[in-house]
């Protein structure tokens, strides 16, 4: 079947900000969707407010709109745009709900769109956890049994029917209380009544534990003309109970023979038939008993996923690419395999080499967390490796993470565990945590059996077996040196995936000996191809990986090439950004001619789709695997500068006269404190006064010099990773202490003499501003934007929400913020990008900090001006002036001044309870979201719609500000009682009020003073709105219960007075003002002059 | 602690080389040698490796991890391995599955079938995909073992799977039943897998017939219908089945043949084979029915291929590869007969095209009409 020709214009809808659980493998999907729907002729229309996505580039839609999903806006597009269609399976979860808002609401029947992909009808099927177990029931798939009870005997007949053991979950109970697993009878007998008691209704859900079961998905598609095939199938290596985005998963099935494997192949298709899932991409997640082979079906998503997106990577199948083209109606049979051209997308792909994907937490961010891993996801990004066989995978992945492990252990860092006695590192290990594999290494090591450490940890014994080969060789390994190391011995160490630097530890070598006696040796990496069909049809992607064979298939083109050096996982401060960056200079390097090849390992991206780059290695970002794809290549220049601090790290081994753009010394100029200074001496540009500590004696003659409060931060990190203002010496004494200690901090590197504390004197209530610019080789610099930051310096940047062009600067000051970037880039002789922070204190401005490189802010200034600052630099940093950038037709000036764009950060304090829901100097946000529109408040309501939900227009908005904040607090206040909103606040606060004559309708008591306090008004319901401003880092006191409360019932929270009189402002822009969307394409082409300006009221 | 490797090389015809270590049954110079060939399958390895079509062949699995969840009682395709070796990346040194009861290493040394490991088996796929199937020889290298010249010698010598009669090798040695449903189908054993029969068994009683049974004595007992199964090798090497396949197709008996049995079928009425470069060898191919226009996934196992041109009038396609365009499938125009390349029956592979089993009980029951 042809594509339909009865559509014109279709909606996709994007996921929006990067959360846990929904990060760049949307811009992947989305992106792909886009590009496919237009190159089938299609008029397409795109909604999603993440600015740092690739699909909301102005080329990949006809209109995109940068606006908050949510359903009025949606609605608003709709209207305006009138769709014939919506395509609702490619922006994740937050596609599909809003799909479905759109559909109960009427809006879709009412402008005649239809929903392609999945319809209503199948979306609730598979989302609807009790339909969908009766769906499943209904053709005959097993599920886990369960039953209800009201009663203790009732019970009692439902465990007898469905044996134990149970998990027992009472019904309308918020947060699982009352929830228990029972092994026993007795057990179950207290569980159920005390479940019983729980529930307010006297219901328990009584369903059959599979904790501990095996855990497989598989990726299946099917097409308009009902054709089904398997694109992947995933196991998990952790058993069920650990969510599969926490799981460390392998692609192929390891442990299913091909009867079992066919069964559950079967099962998948009875399921997405009866699901009803039209076409497209459908993810279904079994758990097998590994005791019988029991199979039940646990879940499926009728849309693309995370895990399509690494099976999509993990096989060489573009699945998003593959759902759209069955969207409007091809069959996968008229569609040619991407990789081979010749045969057709209907077939099943098979590979020959190993996957294994290892998430990347960040529980060091959220201190108070336990680490512990369960069935609500918790990890930031993810790694993905490919090696020949699991080892190797195993072992490649892990050093991909990027958290200083140069493998399975066999390096520093092991010996954390070495310290510990045998049972508490088996106690550590039978629990789900980031660390569990090394502890797993660790026991195989001490001694413990394949059968121990299973049994131990309910991990299949084949997993662990293959983990024992590992160590198995690491102590062969540990009796040979450089010296007494064969052939075979080399390229057998290798192929188990032990790196140079794994080798060096063992050795005690350094890692240039290991490296330079390897090669020697003749042993080096070959590199194989992802090609969809374990090499039976000849392909034509150029798509690698490194392994250690025989045979190596790339044939270096004679074409000028240059390397990019991706971003690798998301984690927090370095995420879809820097993927952006990448595949921006990508595009960009190959419109121009060269032939681009990139290097990065996280699955989740555009940057490692093989369409994006003429070539793609899927490594890690390491040394070694770096200079191994160089010797294969022989790039004429490779691009460090746009991945964020990972290819950075790297900059300083690669051939200098390799690294294009800004040059490592100049790097690391601007990184070492003492040169900085004196560079920003002899510019007279004023710095905060400060000076660098390596111990707490350091520490406090900086203090005695500058006062209290002082910034304090370990250099060298990303994300403000454990900065923090100090009010005082106690607080001083403990963050050295923290910092100087190989504590949280290790994982990053450590803290060493060439790692120094920063100490600097804290500007307090300073207004922060952001510059991102572009310096060509003749010395011109472009400024790309300055942003000026809602909240105050000492939130960081990463977290503060910031406005192009700066709302609250002067002309002035902003003339001599645009002068210090151009002397400061010309001074580091940047050649590309560079991004610096100032504080603004009144008309004076200081200088907080200069990186030659991308900064997070890129895409914002890009999508906000219209100029693509990113190829831009990337050209330059390639030797093009901006001059002849400008003569091409590449350059065009920014459009500001006719509308204003709000950056706001999204933060994950709803997955991490425990918690403190504070903005400080440590970034902490997961993505972001942009707002654009006529004023800075409507953007600004724009932006905070987007990161959270709409803020209320009426009722009760509680107030609790610290001093420092009642000044700026109160005139927030003022605006919301204009605004028609009752305001309770705490006594100080209230008191502050009263004296501006603001009337505050109730006091609030202290959590332990008589009276009702803020978390019960919080949990009754009666508060609309919180402004909590924290007092310091003091006991947790009120604040932090309060921003608790907030956060577990869903109310707005505000955390400085600069961002509540933000919101005031915009609430009182939104009450006067209707909801007026607009696309990107049309703030570029700057029709929205301010003449032209006039409001619907 | 590795424990000491065993050097294997394993030659090709072409004296390209490729060095692992033995596995399996092998001892001293004892030498293995046959046509080398490739099965992508990603699971299943213990049925591809007791598949009697592989008789005369040394199968080299693309997927590096083999052996993971062991072999077991249930999943055999006959009574032992015809293969004459097996290639791998890496063997498993631990199974784990609740239904295994062996290592695969145990297994194949139990039933005399040596293997070599550690070989870069994407090479050795690239180059059979380039140069197609060809004779090859493995053995140990170490000391005591064998030289390269003589395993070069001996994959020259080996004379691979073009005109080798390899049926006479697996077929049955004497008559025998299986199932009990309530029609009689007689199976010829080319080389039958055991999947097959319980497919058939579903609707029949299967007498399962030596190769070389004349078809007068099957008519004679006028079964409902009569079945070709898969085998090993060149079809043009086993005439004697020609004619008995004519004669009951004159007899108006329902016949449907797989594989090696699809292929008899065809010469049988006057059509040739071919050799495919490197045969089609998995459990991912794309095949469309063209009645129904649906695409099934199928499990492939041959090296020769119907042309569906020298069948003009007499047959007519039914099902086609869409990776290559052969031919998948037949229909004998004005019989009551039918016949597919590939196998429905799975084992291993997907259950996509199960559905032909139905086809010949419907054939059968509408001769009954």
């Amino acid at each position: 079947m042809p594509r339909r020709a009865d559509l014109e214009s279709i909606l996709v809808i994007g996921s929006g900000p990067i959360v846990i659980g929904q990060a760049c493998e949307f811009d992947y999907s989305g992106t792909q969707a886009c590009r496919v729907l237009r190159s089938e002729g299609y008029r397409v229309v795109l909604a999603n407010s993440n600015p740092a996505t690739i699909m909301t580039d102005p080329e990949f839609a006809d209109a995109t709109y940068v606006e908050p999903l949510h359903v009025d806006v949606i609605t608003r597009i709709i209207d305006r745009e009138r769709p014939d269609a919506i395509l609702p399976t490619l922006g994740g979860q937050t596609a599909l709900n809003l799909a479905m808002e759109l559909h109960r609401s009427g809006v879709l029947d009412t402008y005649g769109v239809e929903m392609i992909g999945a319809n209503a009808e199948a979306i609730e099927t598979a989302e609807d956890r009790e339909r969908f177990k009766q769906a499943m029931i209904e053709v005959g798939l097993a599920v886990p049994a369960s039953g209800s009870a009201h009663t203790l005997d009732e019970s009692m007949d439902v465990v007898a029917r469905i044996g134990l053991p149970v998990i027992i979950r009472p019904a309308y109970i918020l947060g699982g209380k009352g929830t228990g697993i029972a092994s026993t009878i007795d057990e179950f007998r207290s569980l159920a009544s005390l479940g019983l008691d729980a529930s307010p209704i006297s219901e328990i859900l009584i369903e059959k534990s599979i904790a501990g079961w095996k855990e497989f998905e598989l990726e299946v598609m099917r097409d308009r003309a009902d054709n089904c095939v398997v694109i992947c199938s995933i196991e998990n290596f952790d058993p069920m109970g650990v969510h599969t985005g926490d799981s460390i998963t392998v692609a192929p099935a390891q442990t299913l023979s091909d009867v079992e494997y066919q069964q559950m192949r079967d099962a998948a298709f009875t399921c997405i038939r009866r699901v009803g899932v039209e076409t497209g991409g459908s993810n279904v997640q079994f758990a097998v008993n590994p005791r019988n082979g029991d199979q039940v079906i646990i879940e499926m998503n009728p849309r693309v996923s995370r895990s399509s997106a690494l099976a999509s990577k993990a096989t060489g199948f573009p699945i998003a690419k593959m759902a759209a083209k069955l969207a409007v109606g091809y069959t996968l049979d008229e569609i040619p395999n991407d990789i081979t051209k010749k045969t057709p997308a209907s077939f099943e792909p098979t590979i020959d080499y190993v996957v294994t994907k290892v998430p990347r937490w960040a529980f060091e961010k959220f201190p108070g967390t336990s680490g512990v891993l369960g069935t609500s996801m918790q990890s930031v990004g993810e790694a993905m490796a490919i090696g020949r066989t699991f080892p190797e995978s195993f072992q490649k992945a892990f050093r991909s993470l990027e958290l200083g492990r140069s493998g399975l252990n066999c390096d520093p860092a092991e010996r954390k565990l070495d310290s510990l006695p045998d049972s508490e590192l088996k106690a550590k290990a039978a629990i789900a945590t980031p660390d569990r594999a090394f502890q797993v290494e660790a026991l195989l090591r001490r001694g413990f059996s394949v059968e121990d450490v299973s049994e131990l940890t309910m991990i299949d014994p084949w997993f662990i077996d293959q983990i024992s080969i590992i160590t198995d060789e690491r102590a062969h390994l540990a009796t040979k040196s450089t010296t007494t190391m064969s052939v075979r011995e080399w390229r057998r160490a290798k192929q188990i995936g032990f790196s140079d630097a794994q080798l060096s530890y063992l050795w005690s070598q350094s890692e240039a000996e290991v490296r330079a006696a390897r090669l020697a040796a003749g042993v080096r990496p070959t590199f194989k191809t992802v090609d969809t069909c374990g090499a039976e049809f000849a392909a034509e992607t150029p798509y690698h990986y490194s392994t250690w064979e025989d045979e190596d298939e790339v044939r270096p083109s004679t074409r000028q090439k240059v390397m990019i050096l991706g971003s690798g996982p998301n984690r927090i401060g370095q995420g879809i950004e820097f993927d952006y960056c990448c595949v921006h200079a990508s595009f960009a390097l190959r419109d121009a001619g060269f032939e681009t090849i990139m290097v990065n390992c996280n699955p989740e991206t555009v940057s490692t789709d093989y369409d994006t780059s003429d070539r793609l290695y899927f490594e890690p970002i390491t040394y070694e695997d770096v200079a191994n794809i160089i010797d294969a290549e022989q790039p004429m220049g490779i691009i460090v500068g746009l991945g964020g601090q990972t290819p950075l790290k790297l900059a300083g081994q690669l051939p200098p006269e390799l690294v294009k753009g800004t040059s490592a010394a100049s790097i690391d100029l601007a990184e070492d404190r003492e040169r900085w200074n004196a560079l920003c001496a002899r510019l007279e540009i004023p710095q905060p006064a400060g000076g660098t500590a390596q111990t707490l004696a350091d520490a406090a003659v900086i203090v005695e010099r500058v006062g209290y409060p002082v910034l304090v931060r370990p250099s060298y990190v990303l994300g403000g990773r454990a900065m923090e203002i100090i009010y005082d010496d106690a607080s001083l004494e403990r963050t050295m202490n923290e910092l100087s200690r190989f504590g949280t901090l290790g994982i990053e590197g450590g803290l060493s003499a060439e790692r120094p504390v920063l100490v600097d004197r804290f500007l307090e209530d300073a207004t922060e501003v952001d510059v991102d610019a572009v310096r060509d080789h003749t010395g011109e610099v472009l400024i790309g934007a300055v942003m000026e930051h809602v909240e105050e310096a000492g939130v960081h940047s990463g977290d503060s929400a910031c406005v192009i062009p700066p709302p609250h600067l002067s002309p002035d000051t902003i003339a001599v913020i645009e002068d210090y970037t151009r002397r400061i880039a010309e001074a580091l002789q940047v050649r590309g990008l560079v991004n610096v922070q100032y504080a603004v204190k009144g008309s004076q401005v200081f200088v907080i900090e200069a990186n030659p490189r991308a900064s997070r802010t890129v895409p914002f200034v890009a999508k906000a001006t219209g100029v693509p600052l990113v190829k831009i630099a990337a050209r330059v940093m390639l030797g093009a002036t901006l001059d002849e950038l400008r003569e091409a037709g590449l350059l065009a000036p920014p459009v500001v001044g006719d509308h204003v764009a709000v950056k706001e950060a999204v933060l994950p304090f709803n997955r991490f309870p425990e918690a403190d829901a504070v903005l400080g100097p440590e970034m902490r946000s997961t993505g972001e979201v942009m707002g654009i529109d006529l004023t800075t408040g409507l953007a600004f309501m724009k932006s905070q719609i987007a990161a959270g939900g709409p803020l209320p227009e009426k009722g009760t908005v509680f107030l609790s500000l610290a001093d420092r904040d009642k000044v700026l607090g109160c005139e927030a206040a003022e605006l919301f009682h204009q605004l028609g909103f009752s305001l309770v606040a705490t006594a100080g606060t209230a008191a502050a009020l009263r004296t501006a004559g603001i009337p505050v309708a109730k006091l609030v008591a202290k959590l332990d003073e008589e009276g009702e306090d803020g978390v019960d008004l919080i949990n009754r319901g009666e508060i609309h709105l919180v402004v909590n401003s924290p007092r310091g880092r003091g006991p947790r006191a009120d604040g932090a219960h309060i921003r608790a409360a907030a956060q577990r019932n869903n109310v707005p929270l505000l955390t400085t007075a600069s961002s509540a009189l933000a919101a005031a402002l915009g609430m009182l822009d939104w009450s006067r003002h209707r909801l007026q969307v607009r696309t990107l394409q049309e703030y570029h082409r700057g029709v929205w002059r301010a003449e032209q300006f006039g409001w619907e009221d | 602690m590795t424990t000491a490797i065993r050097e294997g090389l394993l030659v090709l015809a072409d004296g390209t080389t490729f060095e692992g270590e033995m596995i399996g049954a092998s001892s001293g110079d004892a030498i293995a040698t046959g046509e080398v060939v490739f099965n992508t399958v990603l699971s299943g390895y213990q049925e591809v490796i007791t598949d009697p079509s592989y008789a005369g062949q040394i199968i080299t699995f693309t997927y590096p991890h083999i052996g993971n969840y062991g072999v077991n009682d249930f999943d055999d395709e006959s009574a032992r391995p015809f293969c004459r070796g097996v290639i791998v990346r890496d063997i498993a040194r631990r199974r784990s599955n609740w239904r295994s009861t062996e290592n695969l290493d145990a297994f194949l040394s139990r039933h005399g079938i040596a293997g070599i490991a550690g070989v870069d088996t994407r090479r050795l796929t690239r180059h059979l995909r380039d140069f197609g199937a060809i004779p090859g020889a493995f053995g140990y290298v170490g000391d005591g073992g064998v030289s390269e010249t003589a395993l070069k010698a001996a994959a020259l010598a080996e004379p691979g799977t073009d005109g080798v009669d390899l049926v006479a090798e697996v077929t049955c040695p004497r008559p025998y039943s299986i199932g009990n449903g309530h029609r009689r189908v007689v199976a010829y054993d080319f080389g039958m897998k055991r999947s097959i029969l319980r497919q058939l068994g579903e609707f029949a009683t299967v007498d399962v017939v030596p190769a070389w049974i004349p078809a007068s004595e099957i008519i004679a007992h006028r079964p409902d219908g009569v079945f070709l199964s898969n085998g090993p090798g060149d079809p043009a090497m086993v005439e004697h089945a020609v004619d008995n396949i004519h004669a009951i197709i004159d007899a108006g008996i329902p016949l449907f043949g797989i594989c090696l049995g699809h292929q008899l079928m065809s010469r049988a009425l006057g059509g040739t084979t071919f050799k495919l470069p490197f045969g089609h060898h998995g459990g991912n191919h794309p095949v469309r029915n063209l009645s129904t226009g649906q695409i099934e996934i199928t499990s492939q196992n041959h090296n020769f291929c119907v042309d569906i041109d020298s069948l003009a009038g007499v047959a007519e396609l039914t099902h086609v590869n869409l990776n290559d365009q052969t031919v998948e499938g037949m229909r004998v125009i004005g019989a009551r007969a039918f016949s597919v390349q590939y196998h429905p029956e799975a084992g291993p592979g997907p259950h996509d095209a199960r559905y032909l089993f139905d086809d010949f009980s419907a054939l059968i029951e509408g001769a009954h009409k």
